[in-house]
């Protein structure tokens, strides 16, 4: 773990708005220097606190106009089947995200898809078929903030 | 509204989505297309609000961040200000990263940071369960990340 002071707060917020914001523009909105802004963000990296970039697309745009946040109880146990469920999971270009929980389910899944029609043809098809899947639910999503979390200012 | 993209602008934007750090050369490059076709593609991309930008993307662990909990939300509907009521209040929550709500068995979900059990366990009695309007809540606490791109299936 590293310690970052309140201008490293404010670099990753706003980075986390614009990635592609320079040593020079950052410097100009946090008033620093160009070369004092750099070596922060160079920190930052190094240390791995700023772990990459993410593209910002307009998914309804491009026709994806459903998301799904799916829930997965495992139906069976051992270490196979787990392996087999993961590797076949994550290998699905409809299925985001795979997050491995404690809880109710075994697996968060976020699933995005054209539609209802094509969301419920990936479900079938591609998700129920496996042979580890037991509960499934499905929870399609009205709306989604992203908010910066604990970089406010402490 | 959906916008019409070919099969260049696709093959664009899963390069850009793969490595958003590539420079339009770069980028022209791996898509075997002119430097100038791909500028003046990017340009129309984001023009039309496709493209929104980048983000960077934080890796809480490196910040002392090392649990992560999904909080499952009914909300007790009967009063019509609920929904606004608790978003509002979630938003003033700092540890919390996202806010989607749904359409299904949860109304909401909140993407929860803290820095150990013992830090979740007082956010959790002193601002989660102090929210308003919470029928039913539910936690499912995140082992491990298996994939994370949220990128498109283009």
């Amino acid at each position: 773990m590293i310690e970052i002071d309140d201008i490293d707060r404010a670099i990753l917020r706003a980075l986390v708005a614009d990635a592609t914001l320079n040593a020079g523009a950052l410097g100009r909105q946090l008033g620093l220097s160009q070369s004092a802004a750099w070596r922060r963000v160079q920190r930052l990296k190094s240390e791995g606190v700023i772990a990459g970039r993410r593209l910002d697309l307009d998914a309804e745009a491009l026709g994806f106009g459903v998301t799904v946040f799916l829930g997965i109880k495992l139906a069976t146990r051992g270490r196979t089947s787990l392996e087999d469920f993961e590797r076949a999971i994550t290998a699905i270009p409809e299925v985001q995200a795979v997050h491995h929980v404690l809880g109710r389910y075994d697996y968060r899944l976020r699933v995005v898809a054209r539609d209802l029609p094509d969301f419920e043809r990936v479900l079938r098809r591609r998700i129920m078929t496996l042979p580890a899947v037991g509960e499934v639910e499905s929870n399609v999503m009205l709306s989604e903030e992203l908010r910066p979390g604990p970089l406010d200012g402490i | 509204m959906i916008m019409q993209i070919d099969d260049q602008d696709r093959r664009l934007l899963r390069q850009l989505q793969a490595d958003p750090s590539l420079s339009t050369a770069e980028l022209a490059e791996r898509c075997a297309m002119p430097r100038a076709t791909c500028w003046r593609r990017l340009e129309r991309l984001q023009g039309a609000g496709v493209l929104r930008g980048q983000r960077a993307v934080i890796d809480w662990e490196r910040l002392g961040y090392h649990v992560a909990v999904s909080l499952r939300i009914t909300v007790e509907k009967s009063n019509p200000r609920a929904f606004d009521e608790i978003l509002a209040a979630a938003r003033d929550l700092p540890d919390v990263v996202e806010i989607q709500t749904f359409l299904g068995r949860v109304d909401l979900r909140l993407q929860l940071l803290a820095r150990d059990m013992g830090h979740y366990q007082q956010i959790y009695r002193e601002r989660i369960l102090t929210l308003p309007h919470i029928a039913e809540i539910e936690a499912l606490m995140q082992v491990a990340v298996l994939k994370s791109e949220d990128s498109l299936p283009l």
